[in-house]
């Protein structure tokens, strides 16, 4: 049988590439739930499976190129900070 | 819809042995392999991800728990471990535990000669209290005992992973193993290998090993899923969800305290937040300055409920005290080990504190802040990119904000009591003082041990257990394996691809989640555990031939929710076999609400016998006395601290 790839879309993307992107394929390598994909050609990867993520920040880590990819939570998962409040 | 960017191996069978197979390859799957590599013999190790960044520790850690024999340290392996013991009204693993307090250290060094960062050589915190300028070690929580480091842990997957390389392990990466191999001797079951699927490629191995070491840590997704945001489920990897529970499960190892759980502490794709995102002064964040919406600082007390007046005193033993249990899995530990710890929150509300609170790291010293904000955070799991990079990169300082609190507590969330967990020191599989399972030839360490928790203790045990691997393949010969029963095997895991336009594994996971969120919540009873079992049945029955999928991806999650269904069934028989209501295990029957009665103060372990389901039970002393144990199993072992 034919393996057929099928995006599973999610209500979140926690990744985007940008054009400093080599895809040099390190991040595909470093995520251990296997989420992303680089076919040959491509410009950069692409996240399969967005929702199967677990925030990690592992891609992050072994990529080569600062900025080349964006991580970012949820918008509801985004922690909220005030300026210092202070009294005696 | 693309092209399958990688080759579509399904039904190529690839063979391979070794002297000693390692199932999981998180921290203590590492040292299990190094163990037994060291001693000369062949090592397989096997990892469903990749192991760079695979497992609870694989983007890092940041406090080294128990090292009781590095250099700087007050107490002996033997009291924290008898401590543990104690505090947990001997539901705890004291095998684990001394093992930990003992060799936790060694391990340290050993990841320091790998090439992995375990003390301030950069010099950052140089004069600060917590540190010791001599050894350059630094030490979290208790500053007077120094038994728990802090340590840069972002390093030390990394670095297991070179020395692997450098020892010649076989390192079979983006493969799940998917079940034991065993065969009948005349002195009993033994285990003889695994067998494992290519998560890419669909690809059959057939390891044959003369020792097999699992460690594929512990359950998740039992209780909480998410069909959204499936990798936020719970607190741990998406894909650790217990398959190594699963496979001992059917190949008959015994299991104990699979009873207990908790309610739910993290989902970030439920209630709560990532971990460490938020103002807390829970581990990482120990012990951080708390204040409430109007800027009131959040009063530390001690045990006696005496309000600290310094920040410094909040890493110090009470008058009278020796020392102090924190971090981890430790939550309101008993009056003797208790340490500093913020007013509670009942106690605050009758006060007129109000939300939110927030952690405000602005107010403390410099070097305390830093060694939070920069150190702790950053270092520990899931915190550089997530947590640190991430909130700095949105404006975050320190010095200016406060970090808001979400919850009543340092969990972040407020969960249902239907909505549990295996988090803390929850059940697992039990050993002997050699970790091997009650199948000859299988061996278990780290998180799938019961009752015990975290990278130190995982390191140790998994060394521990390639070690004593090592040792018995000596004597053992290669076995081959039952076809019929490989065969019989790969038909189970491919017949999801089989399926057109079936069932998506995602359903099925949901399903079972609200399974056991119904019939096996906060509070159990037979009728109840009874009908969840039959209902888990007919999930099987009728769901589980109508899954569908398209790759081997999908094939890999697809399996992940058969294991889950198989650790819900032990959860449930467990369950079933305790009559009575237990405070340790956070375990509550409405048809047995008697708490710990003598007649069950003891382990009750669940294992597969065949088709049957039996229960059997173990003196909470077993190991005995665990120095002398230890010694008696390990004659001329020495720690290098």
């Amino acid at each position: 049988m034919e393996f057929e790839a099928v995006m599973i879309p999610s209500s979140s993307m926690p990744l985007r590439f940008t054009d400093k992107c080599i895809a040099c394929g390190r991040c595909v390598e470093a995520c251990q739930v296997d989420v992303l994909m680089l076919s040959e050609g491509e410009k950069h990867p692409v996240v399969m499976y967005p929702g199967e993520c677990w925030y990690c920040g592992a891609c992050v880590m072994e990529c080569p190129v600062e900025g080349a990819v964006l991580f970012r939570h949820p918008l509801m998962n985004q922690t909220k900070f005030v300026p210092v409040r202070r009294k005696q | 819809m693309k092209r399958w960017p990688y080759a579509n191996e399904m039904n190529e069978i690839s063979t391979d042995e070794a002297d000693v197979l390692v199932l999981g390859g998180g921290v203590a799957g590492c040292f299990a392999a190094i163990a037994a590599a060291e001693r000369g013999r062949s090592v397989i190790l096997v990892e469903k991800g990749s192991v760079i960044h695979s497992g609870a520790a694989g983007t890092g850690v940041d406090h080294w728990e128990s090292a009781c024999t590095n250099p700087l340290s007050k107490v002996t392996p033997k009291e924290i471990a008898e401590a543990y013991m104690d505090e947990q009204d001997h539901y705890s693993n004291g095998i684990a535990h001394y093992i930990e307090c003992r060799e936790g250290y060694d391990r340290l060094l050993d990841l320091e000669r790998f090439g992995a960062k375990i003390r301030d050589t950069d010099d950052e915190f140089k004069g600060t209290a917590f540190r010791d300028d001599e050894t350059k070690l630094m030490f979290a929580y208790d500053y007077e005992n120094r038994f728990t480091l802090r340590v840069w842990g972002t390093t030390f997957k990394p670095a297991l992973l070179k020395e692997l390389k450098r020892l010649g392990v076989k390192i079979y990466e983006r493969t799940e193993a998917t079940s034991l191999l065993t065969r009948e001797t005349f002195s009993g079951r033994r285990g003889i290998g695994a067998v494992g699927m290519n998560v890419r490629t669909g690809r059959i191995h057939i390891f044959k090993a003369r020792e097999t070491v699992l460690a594929m840590s512990r359950p998740a997704r039992i209780w909480l899923f998410h069909p959204d945001l499936t990798g936020l489920s719970e607190f741990r990897p998406t894909q650790c969800i217990g398959s190594g529970h699963a496979m001992g499960f059917r190949a008959g190892v015994a299991f104990t305290m699979m009873e207990k759980s908790v309610r739910g502490e993290f989902s970030a794709a439920g209630r709560s937040f990532p971990p460490y995102s938020t103002g807390n002064n829970h581990n990482t964040w120990y012990a951080a300055t708390m204040v409430d919406a109007r800027g009131v600082e959040i009063p530390y007390l001690d045990r006696d409920g005496n309000v600290l007046k310094t920040v410094e005193e909040r890493y110090y033993p009470a008058k009278g005290q020796k020392f102090f249990l924190k971090g981890g899995v430790i939550d309101e530990p008993k009056y003797e080990y208790r340490g500093p710890e913020t007013m509670s929150f009942d106690e605050l509300m009758k006060r007129g504190y109000q939300l939110p609170f927030y952690a405000d790291l602005s107010s403390m010293p410099e070097m305390e802040r830093k060694v939070i904000w920069g150190m702790m955070v950053g270092q520990e799991g899931k915190t550089k990119i997530p947590v640190y990079e991430d909130l700095t990169r949105r404006g975050f300082d320190p010095e200016r904000h406060m970090l808001q609190s979400y919850g009543t507590g340092w969990q972040s969330a407020s969960f249902l009591a239907q909505e549990r967990q295996l988090f803390g020191a929850p059940g697992g599989i039990i050993t002997g003082w050699d970790l091997k399972t009650n199948i000859d030839g299988i061996y278990a360490c780290g998180d799938q041990l019961y009752a015990m928790d975290c990278a130190g203790a995982a390191c140790a045990t998994g060394y521990y257990a390639g070690r004593k691997a090592a040792a018995a393949s000596m004597e053992i010969s290669l076995s081959e394996a039952d076809m019929d029963a490989v065969h019989a095997e790969i038909r189970r895991l491919y017949a999801p691809l089989e399926k057109e336009e079936g069932m998506d594994w995602r359903e099925l996971n949901m399903a079972v989640a609200k399974l056991m969120q119904n019939y096996c919540g906060g509070v159990k009873c037979d009728d109840l555990l009874q009908e969840g079992l039959d209902l888990l049945k007919h999930y099987r029955e009728s769901a589980v031939p109508e899954l569908s999928c398209r790759n081997p991806h999908e094939l890999m999650r697809a399996h992940e929710v058969l294991d889950i269904m198989d650790v819900s069934e032990m959860i449930l028989h467990a369950c079933l076999f305790r009559k009575s209501s237990s405070v340790p295990l956070c375990f509550e029957r409405s048809d047995h609400p008697e708490k710990d009665p003598e007649k069950d103060r003891c382990y009750i372990t669940v294992y597969k016998d065949d088709d049957e389901v039996r229960a059997g039970r173990i003196p909470l002393d077993y190991a005995g006395d665990l120095e002398e144990m230890y010694e008696k199993n390990n004659p001329g072992e020495r720690s290098a601290g």
